[in-house]
C-alpha cells in the first residue's frame, strides 16, 4: 500500500506503520517512508514524519541519518508537517540539547508567527492560535534555553509576547502561561520576566477555580526549588490549600512543602504529613510519602525524641509497603551515630525505652519491618537500660516469638536479639524455654538458630566475648582465605572426595551435554542451563565434600548451613556478588549480628571440635577460593582450546589455498608449491591470497600468543635473517613439520612486503618492524614530479597505525619534509615517535606513522592531510592527500569463550536482527562465517549445528557480539553491543560483505 | 506523554479505550474500573486532575459520559483538559449533537481518525481538517 498511488492507500498505510511497526522490519520499508517525505500531499508529508517519529521513538539508531530530513519537514510550508516534525524534535532535543542549539532561532520564529496569528483560522481554537502547539514550542524552547544564556536571550522577546497575547479569560490560555512560566524559569533567569511569570503564578494561586488553584500550586512547586521567597508572598494560600477538603490539592501542597523544608518548620511540615498519611488508603501514595517524611526526618531532625517517634509513625503506617531503605538506613543512623557519644547514647537509650513501651501494649497490631527493627535496637541496645533487666527484655521478645501472626523472617530477627541479650542476662529460664521450643521447630532456619543459642548458652565465657556490647560498628576479620579449612579439604580429597568444581565449569560439562539441545537463541539457554546447572552440580560437590567425613557431621552441617537469608545466596553468578548484595540490604539493617554468629559458630565449634562443621558462606567462600585456583588452570586449557582451533582453520586454509593452486595448474609437491604461490600468483589472486595470508597471520599470532616458547623464538630469530635469507630458508625446508609450520606463519608477511617492497621500495628495516602485524598494501596516494607519497595501514592489535611513506624521487635532498594530519572529528590521530626527519636525501625514502583511535562509530571517513617540504634550498612546496578509512579497519576479533559470550549477550542492551540472502558459494554456515572472519575481522566463537557465535570488538574496547542462524539460504544476523550505533554499522558492513561475495 | 484514554459512562461501561502505551487485556478491565471509580468518588467542586500511581487522570464530564485520560507528569493537565473539549467539539460537529449512542456504534470512525502518536495536537490538527474523518 505504501507504493500505491491512492491517496487514501497511503494514509492507511502510513497510519498503520506507525501504529503496529515492529522494529525488526523497520529497514524494510524506511526508504519507502523517506520517499513519502517528498510527497507533494501535505497529509502524506505529515503521516510519513508521523511514522518517522514512531521508528524514533522505537529504534532511534536506525534513523539517524534522516535528521536533514527531518530539518527539511521543520521548514515545510503546511503547518501539520511542521507540527508534526516538533515532536521529533522535542523528543530528541530532551536527550540531548547542545546538538539543536542552532535551531533556536527556527523555533522562535516559528512561535513568533503562531502568537501573532499569521496561522490559518482552522488552527484556532476558541480564538486562540493554535494553543498545543504554542506548548509544544515553548517546551522546546525551556530545554534549549537550559542554563545557556546565549540561547536564552534570543527567546526572551517571544517569551515576553506569549506572557502578553494570552491574557484572555480562557482555559487554553491558562494552559499556555502555565507552560511560559515553566519556561521562564527553566531558562536563564530575566529579572522582567520572572517578574511577569510570578504575577502569573499569583493569579493561579488566589483563582477560585480549583483547577486553576491545583495549576498555580503546581508552577509554585516547580518555581520554588529557584526562588522560594516567592513561597512567602502566598503562604496564606498554601496555608488554606492545605485544609483544603480535596485530597488532591492537598497533596499537592504536601509536594511543594516537601520543597521548602528546612529545620525550623519541619516538625509542622512532617506533621501536616502524617496526617495525610494517616487519611490516605492507596498504598502507591503511602510508599511516596513515607519516603519523603523519612527523608525529612533524617535531614532536619530537631531532636531526639521527636526522630523516634516520626520514626515510629512512619514504621507503623509504612509498614511492610516502604522501600527497604529506610528501616535500613534508620538503623545505620542508630549503629554509627552522630559525632557526640552522649547524643547517641541518648538517642539509642530513648529508642530502646519507646520500644519497650510500644510492645507493652497489648493488642497492637504492627508491620513486620517494624517489629524486625524493634527486635535488634533492642538487641543491640537494651544494656543502656537501668531499671529493666536484660531477662525482662528477652521475656518480651518471647512473648513476640510465641505469637502466630509474626512471620518466620522476623522471628529470626528476634532470635538473634535474644542470643545477643543472652550473655547479659543472668537468670535464663526464657532463653532455655526458648531453646528448647526452637530446637525442634520445623523451620530450618529457626532450628539452626536455636542450635547455635544452645551452644553459645553452654559456654557463657565464650559467648561474652563473642557477643560483646555496642560493637555492632567494629568490623569483625574475617580469614577470608580459610587457611584453616585446608586440612578439611585435603583430608576430604584424600578420603575419596571429588575435587570442587567452579561453577562455570560445570555449567561448561553441562552444555555440551545438552549441546544437541540447544536451538533456543542464546539468552534463553544461557539463563535456564545456568540455572540448572548450578542447582545440581552444587548439590553433587556439596555432598562429595561431605562424604568423607561422618554422617553426623553431615547432619550438624545441614543444621549449620541454614543461616538467615541463606536462600538468597543461590544464584547464578555464584557467591560472591550476592552476598555482597546481601550486605546492602540486610546486613544494613542487622549490620554484624549475623556476621558475629557466623563468626561464633565457627569459633565455638573450631574449639569443640576442630573445624568439623562449617557454615555454609565459609564453605562457599571457600568454593570460590577453589574456583578463582581452578580458574587458572581453565584459562589455559581454553587457550589449548583456541590453540586447536587455530590450527585447524589454518589448515584449512592450507588445503584451501592448495585448491586454488591446483587450479592454476602448478602442482607438483607441496612445498614447489608454496614457493609457486609467491612468484607466480597474479595481481588479482594475491588480493585473495592476501586474506588467506591475514588469517594465517591470525593464527600465527594466536600460537604466539599462547605458547611463547618454540614458535616465537623462531619467528623473532627469522624476523632476524635477512629478507632474501627468509625466502630461501621457506622454500627449502619444507619438509620438515617445524618448518612448515614456521612456513605458514611467515610467508604472508614476506609476501606482502616483497610486494610492498616492489612497489614503493620501501627501506627494509621499517619492514621488520611492522611484519608482526598485518597491513594493507601500499597505495600511492598522491605524487609529483619529486616525492611520491604512498600509505598503508597497519592494524595493531590496540590501534590502527597509519604509515605515510615519502619517496623523494628528484636527485636532491629534501629538507623539513612534514607531514600533517587535519583534525577530524571521529578520530584522535596521534603521530608515533621519530617520524619527522629533517632531512630527506636524494632518491631514499621516509615514512611517517600515525596511530589512529576512533572515538565515534562511523561507516567510511576520510582522513586527509598535506605533506609540506622544502627542496634543497629554493622553495616550499605542499602536497595534499586523502586516505579512506572505514570502521572495519578498527574492529579487531574479540577472542572469548561460549561462556563469556553468553553472559555479555545478556548484559547487552542494543540488539538489532536482519536476515541477509546468502549468495550460492557459500551457502552453508561455516563458510559464510568464514567469510565473514577473513573479510570484518570478526572471532568465530563457536558453531553449533546451524548457528554460529562470533564476536570482535571496536578498538579500543567496545564488544560487539553476533549470532548466526542460517535457514536455507537466509543467514539470520542477531547483534548485541555494549555501544547503540555499532551493531547498525556492522550489520551494514556484514550486508555488503555477504551479498558481495 | 498521554498513555490512554478513555470514554466511560458512569455505569462503568467503557465505550472507547485507546492505550497508547501496552497494557495487558485484563489489566486494562481493572483499570478501567479503577479509573472510573476514582472519577465518580469526586465532586463538581474537587479538580479535574487526578493523581493516581505514578500517572496523572485528567476528566471531563459530559452528561453521563466521562472522558478521561492518562498522561505522565511531564505532561500539562490544562492542557489536555482543553483537549478533551476540543476533542468533543469535534465530535460534536461531526455527529451534529453527539450522544453517547453515536459514540458507541461508531467505534470504527473513532478508530479510523485516531492518530498512531501518543500527542494531542495531532489529533485537533486532524480533526480541524474535513476529510480524513470519511474513512
Amino acid at each position: 500500500d505504501l507504493q500505491s498511488t491512492n491517496l487514501v492507500e497511503v494514509c492507511m498505510a502510513l497510519t498503520v506503520v506507525s501504529q503496529i511497526f515492529p522494529r525488526e522490519m523497520i529497514p524494510a520499508v524506511l526508504p519507502l517512508i523517506e520517499d513519502k517525505l517528498q510527497h507533494s500531499k501535505e497529509i502524506i508529508r505529515r503521516k510519513a514524519v508521523l511514522a518517522l517519529y514512531k521508528f524514533h521513538l522505537i529504534a532511534p539508531n536506525q534513523v539517524q541519518h534522516i535528521h536533514i530530513k527531518f530539518r527539511k519537514a521543520l521548514c515545510d510550508r503546511d503547518v501539520g508537517v511542521m507540527a508534526a516534525s516538533l515532536h521529533i524534535y522535542l523528543r530528541m532535543i530532551k536527550e540531548n540539547s547542545s546538538g539543536y542549539k542552532d535551531l533556536t532561532g527556527s523555533f522562535v520564529t516559528i512561535l513568533k508567527q503562531v502568537v501573532g496569528g499569521k496561522l490559518p483560522v482552522d488552527f484556532n481554537y476558541h480564538s486562540v492560535p493554535a494553543p498545543w502547539l504554542q506548548i509544544q514550542l515553548l517546551r522546546i524552547l525551556g530545554l534549549l534555553g537550559k542554563d545557556d544564556q546565549r540561547t536564552s536571550e534570543l527567546m526572551y522577546d517571544v517569551l515576553d509576547e506569549s506572557l502578553r497575547r494570552a491574557e484572555l479569560n480562557h482555559n487554553v490560555t491558562y494552559a499556555i502561561l502555565f507552560e511560559c512560566v515553566h519556561t521562564v524559569y527553566s531558562i536563564y533567569p530575566k529579572s522582567e520576566l520572572l517578574e511577569k511569570a510570578a504575577k502569573c503564578i499569583g493569579k493561579f494561586v488566589l483563582s477560585p477555580k480549583i483547577n486553576l488553584k491545583y495549576l498555580g500550586l503546581k508552577a509554585l512547586t516547580y518555581v520554588i526549588q529557584q526562588d522560594p521567597t516567592l513561597a512567602l508572598q502566598h503562604q496564606m494560600t498554601i496555608i488554606e490549600c492545605l485544609d483544603h477538603p480535596d485530597p488532591i490539592i492537598k497533596r499537592e501542597t504536601l509536594e511543594l512543602l516537601y520543597r521548602i523544608t528546612n529545620a525550623q518548620n519541619v516538625t509542622v511540615i512532617v506533621q501536616k504529613m502524617l496526617e495525610y498519611l494517616h487519611q490516605s488508603k492507596e498504598e502507591y501514595v503511602i510508599v511516596n510519602l513515607v519516603g519523603k517524611i523519612a527523608e525529612l526526618a533524617e535531614k532536619y531532625a530537631p531532636d531526639n525524641a521527636w526522630f523516634i517517634q516520626t520514626m515510629n509513625a512512619v514504621f507503623s503506617v509504612g509498614g511492610d509497603v516502604m522501600h527497604p531503605d529506610i528501616p535500613n538506613n534508620f538503623l545505620r543512623l542508630l549503629a554509627e551515630g552522630f559525632d557526640d557519644e552522649t547524643e547517641d547514647q541518648q538517642l539509642r537509650l530513648y529508642a530502646v525505652q519507646s520500644y519497650l513501651t510500644l510492645l507493652d501494649m497489648e493488642n497492637v497490631f504492627y508491620p513486620q519491618r517494624f517489629l524486625q527493627v524493634m527486635s535488634w535496637v533492642l538487641g543491640e541496645y537494651s544494656y543502656l537500660l537501668d531499671k529493666e533487666t536484660p531477662a525482662e527484655v528477652i521475656a518480651k521478645l518471647y512473648k513476640l516469638l510465641m505469637n502466630d501472626s509474626v512471620s518466620s523472617e522476623t522471628k529470626t530477627w528476634l532470635i538473634a536479639a535474644v542470643t545477643k541479650l543472652t550473655p547479659q542476662a543472668h537468670s535464663s529460664d526464657t532463653v532455655e524455654r526458648l531453646i528448647h521450643e526452637f530446637t525442634i521447630s520445623l523451620d530450618t532456619c529457626m532450628r539452626q538458630h536455636a542450635f547455635e543459642l544452645k551452644h553459645l548458652h553452654e559456654n557463657v565465657e565464650l559467648m561474652k566475648s563473642l557477643l560483646p556490647v555496642d560493637r555492632s560498628c567494629e568490623d569483625l576479620a574475617v580469614d577470608a582465605s580459610l587457611s584453616f579449612l585446608d586440612g578439611f579439604v585435603a583430608e576430604g580429597l584424600s578420603q575419596g572426595a571429588a575435587p570442587y568444581k567452579p561453577h562455570h565449569q560445570r555449567q561448561e560439562e553441562k552444555l555440551s551435554q545438552e549441546k544437541v539441545l540447544n536451538f533456543e537463541p542464546y539468552g534463553l539457554s544461557f539463563s535456564s542451563s545456568g540455572f540448572t546447572g548450578r542447582q545440581s552440580p552444587a548439590g553433587i560437590s556439596l555432598g562429595s565434600d561431605i562424604s568423607g567425613n561422618s554422617a553426623e557431621t553431615g547432619l550438624k552441617e545441614t543444621n549449620s548451613l541454614k543461616l538467615e537469608g541463606i536462600k538468597k545466596l543461590w544464584g547464578k553468578e555464584g557467591y560472591l556478588p550476592k552476598k555482597e548484595s546481601k550486605t546492602g540490604d540486610e546486613s544494613g539493617a542487622l549490620p554484624i549480628p549475623q556476621e558475629s554468629i557466623m563468626e561464633n559458630v565457627d569459633q565455638a565449634i573450631t574449639k569443640k571440635d576442630q573445624s568439623q562443621v562449617l557454615t555454609q558462606s565459609k564453605e562457599e567462600k571457600e568454593k570460590q577460593l577453589l574456583a578463582s585456583s581452578l580458574f587458572v588452570g581453565l584459562g589455559s586449557e581454553s587457550t589449548v582450546n583456541l590453540l586447536g582451533k587455530a590450527d585447524t582453520v589454518s589448515h584449512k586454509f592450507r588445503r584451501k589455498s592448495k585448491v586454488k593452486e591446483a587450479k592454476s595448474g602448478e602442482t607438483t609437491s607441496t612445498h614447489n608449491m608454496t614457493c609457486s604461490s609467491f612468484s607466480s600468483l597474479s595481481n588479482v589472486a594475491y588480493e585473495d591470497d592476501y586474506y588467506l595470508n591475514t588469517l594465517h597471520d591470525r593464527g600465527d599470532k594466536e600460537l604466539k600468543t599462547f605458547s611463547l616458547n618454540s614458535e616465537l623464538l623462531d619467528s623473532e630469530s627469522l624476523t632476524e635473517l635477512p629478507l632474501v635469507e627468509k625466502f630461501s630458508n621457506c622454500s627449502l625446508s619444507t619438509p620438515s613439520l617445524f618448518a612448515d609450520n614456521s612456513m605458514e606463519i611467515f610467508h604472508p608477511p614476506q609476501s606482502t612486503a616483497a610486494s610492498v617492497a616492489k612497489e614503493s621500495s620501501l627501506a627494509s628495516p621499517f619492514l621488520e618492524e611492522t611484519t608482526e602485524y598485518i597491513h594493507s598494501n601500499a597505495m600511492e596516494i598522491c605524487n609529483n614530479e619529486t616525492i611520491s607519497v604512498s600509505s598503508y595501514k597497519i592494524w595493531k592489535d590496540d590501534c590502527l597505525l597509519m604509515v605515510w611513506s615519502v619517496t623523494n624521487k628528484s636527485g636532491l635532498e629534501l629538507k623539513s619534509a612534514n607531514l600533517e594530519i587535519f583534525p577530524v572529528e571521529n578520530f584522535k590521530v596521534t603521530e608515533q615517535p621519530g617520524c619527522c626527519l629533517p632531512v630527506t636525501e636524494a632518491e631514499s625514502t621516509r615514512s611517517f606513522q600515525y596511530s589512529v583511535q576512533i572515538e565515534k562509530p562511523f561507516t567510511e571517513e576520510i582522513l586527509s592531510g598535506f605533506i609540506s617540504y622544502h627542496m634543497m634550498d629554493t622553495h616550499s612546496a605542499q602536497l595534499e592527500f586523502s586516505v579512506n578509512l572505514s570502521l572495519l579497519d578498527f574492529i579487531r576479533p574479540l577472542k572469548i569463550s561460549s561462556e563469556d559470550f553468553g553472559k555479555l549477550w545478556l548484559s547487552f542492551a542494543n540488539d538489532v536482527k536482519q536476515n541477509v540472502k546468502m549468495s550460492e558459494s557459500q551457502a552453508a554456515l561455516p563458510s559464510a562465517l568464514k567469510t565473514l572472519q577473513q573479510k570484518l575481522r570478526l572471532h568465530i566463537i563457536e558453531i553449533i549445528g546451524n548457528e554460529g557465535l562470533l564476536a570482535c570488538q571496536l578498538l579500543p574496547s567496545i564488544p560487539c557480539l553476533l549470532h548466526c542462524r542460517v535457514y536455507a539460504d537466509v543467514l539470520a544476523l542477531w547483534f548485541r553491543s555494549s555501544c547503540s550505533t555499532l551493531p547498525d554499522y556492522l550489520l551494514y558492513q556484514c550486508q555488503k560483505v555477504m551479498e558481495g561475495s | 506523554m498521554i498513555k490512554f484514554f478513555l470514554m466511560v459512562n458512569k455505569q462503568g461501561q467503557t465505550r472507547l479505550s485507546k492505550y497508547y502505551e501496552h497494557v495487558d487485556i485484563n489489566k486494562r478491565t481493572l483499570l478501567e474500573t479503577e479509573v472510573i471509580k476514582s472519577c465518580l468518588s469526586r465532586s463538581n467542586e474537587q479538580c479535574s486532575f487526578i493523581e493516581y500511581k505514578d500517572f496523572k487522570l485528567i476528566y471531563r464530564q459530559y452528561a453521563a459520559l466521562f472522558i478521561v485520560v492518562g498522561v505522565n507528569d511531564t505532561e500539562n493537565e490544562m492542557a489536555i483538559y482543553e483537549f478533551i473539549h476540543n476533542f468533543v467539539e469535534v465530535l460534536d460537529e461531526y455527529f451534529s449533537r453527539v450522544s453517547e449512542l453515536d459514540v458507541s456504534f461508531f467505534n470504527t470512525v473513532f478508530h479510523g481518525t485516531w492518530q498512531a502518536h501518543s500527542s494531542p495536537y495531532q489529533v485537533l490538527v486532524l480533526a480541524l481538517e474535513d476529510d480524513p474523518t470519511s474513512v
